[in-house]
């Protein structure tokens, strides 16, 4: 497992692109977001938390394809499906190499992008933890939607449409938890939920992924 | 005699052959005389004056737009742990009546809440919740068009119903927490005291049973239709090698 896991990671940091565009990608949206509404400061520091959610999703979402697709293309997929490694390990090694590579980068840029937003102070923490405890949940989710459309040609596309509902949830929790500790109410609750589905995902969508990935190497 | 006889295509399709005119007969008559006594003899409420009828077609809709999905899951499950082909179809088939019944839930609601909410839209937890219900149909039935071969097709896609449905839930009370709702609370519950008075309830009623009728007439055909296409494309692939 820890062979697989670095060898992702080698991967995705010498293979080039993986590693550093879902950041570019993150900074692009937020620097794009400011044309779009207007420069108002007031404005932008409302609105900030949920932006920088919503370019981590995005980000994230951009990357979830060379999750599998390309150890698919080069069959590594069916030696690893091979190898005495069960498939719930395998999509699970994915989906860490995959927060590792896109999440972590993602929290911790966005405290440097709240500065172009003018995200309010009180915010920041809130903005990193909620990130910290969500990104997860974006990644294993997303590992669920990459199995789903490993066998389609440009499934990117579909995959899109497969994985954003799945992340409204999420979402929802995390952008509340950004925006509470933003307006410096108590994050308790939402912050919790946002823990529970985390966990949740971690514990039980790999089996949905593991299955699906098996139905596609069939 | 067992449920699962029905597994059979042949058996499938010689049933519900039989059965059909009857379900499109009685829907028809459910759904004409419903609305007719709805629209033409029932009192306009007193605040909401004739918008009030719009219930007829909203409330069915809507109750369809869920049931389709939780018809879809049972359908899925019997696929994934029986493996009947004809379940796998009806699945497929539920899918886009479903969606229909999903957008005229969503498009009388904008018509009613114009003149009642002075708005089309609001971020109010059931219509939200209604729109990703709407999404999770459109991610469901796009995924069945962009896989070519048939039983990995219905494999994955009644696991996405499985998973989609969990998410589905999660939404729904995510949405809840998110935004306090403007939409009405339940007025059918079989529970509580106040629901709305049976002029309105009766004529209700029987829309309700006629929705429920034709969904299951619009199942049926297109789950023939797709049988049928299935056998097609099984001969062409035979004549095909011959």
């Amino acid at each position: 497992m820890r062979a697989l896991l670095i060898r992702d990671l080698m991967l995705a940091i010498r293979a080039g692109g993986g590693f550093g565009l879902g950041l570019a990608f993150f900074l692009i949206v937020t620097v794009l977001v400011p044309f779009g509404v207007g420069p108002q400061t007031e404005l932008l520091s409302r609105i900030a938390p949920g932006i920088l959610w919503i370019g981590a999703l995005l980000a994230c979402l951009l990357s979830l394809d060379r999750i599998l697709a390309l150890d698919w293309e080069d069959g590594s997929l069916d030696l690893l499906a091979t190898a005495p490694l069960p498939m719930e390990g395998i999509v699970t090694i994915k989906a860490l190499a995959h927060w590792i590579t896109t999440g972590l980068p993602l929290v911790l840029a966005a405290p440097v992008l709240g500065v172009l937003l003018s995200l309010p102070i009180p915010a920041y923490q809130w903005v990193v933890i909620s990130l910290a405890v969500g990104t997860p949940a974006l990644s294993v989710i997303g590992t669920f939607g990459a199995a789903l459309t490993v066998g389609i040609k440009r499934g990117g596309l579909l995959m899109s449409l497969l994985v954003l509902p799945l992340y409204v949830p999420t979402l929802i929790f995390g952008a509340e938890v950004a925006r509470r500790g933003a307006e410096g109410l108590t994050v308790q609750s939402p912050l919790l939920l946002l823990a529970g589905i985390s966990f949740g995902v971690m514990a039980l969508l790999p089996f949905a992924s593991a299955a699906v990935l098996r139905i596609n190497l069939r | 005699m067992s449920l699962w006889e029905y597994a059979n295509p042949v058996k499938f399709i010689r049933t519900t052959d039989k059965v059909l005119p009857w379900v499109w007969t009685l829907a028809g008559l459910c759904l004409v005389s419903g609305l007719v006594w709805g629209f033409f003899f029932t009192p306009n409420d007193f605040r909401q004056g004739s918008t009030v009828k719009i219930i007829y077609i909203h409330v069915p809709s809507a109750l369809m737009a869920i049931n389709a999905w939780l018809m879809m899951l049972v359908a899925s499950l019997i696929w994934i742990v029986r493996r009947h082909h004809v379940s796998a179809l009806a699945a497929r088939a539920a899918a886009p009546v479903g969606a229909a019944m999903t957008v005229i839930a969503l498009a009388t609601g904008a018509f009613w809440g114009q003149p009642m909410w002075g708005t089309w839209w609001a971020w109010d937890p059931r219509l939200t919740s209604f729109l990703i219900l709407f999404l999770f149909y459109l991610g469901y039935m796009a995924l069945w068009e962009a896989i070519e071969d048939d039983d990995t097709a219905a494999d994955l896609t009644s696991i996405l119903c499985l998973v989609g449905s969990v998410f589905a839930i999660l939404s729904r009370y995510a949405v809840n927490f998110w935004n306090q709702g403007l939409h009405q609370g339940a007025t059918l519950s079989l529970d509580k005291e106040e629901n709305i008075s049976d002029v309105f309830w009766f004529p209700l009623l029987v829309c309700i049973a006629g929705f429920v009728l034709l969904f299951i007439a619009l199942v049926f055909l297109r789950t023939q239709t797709e049988i049928r296409a299935r056998r097609t494309r099984a001969l062409l692939a035979r004549e095909g090698q011959a």
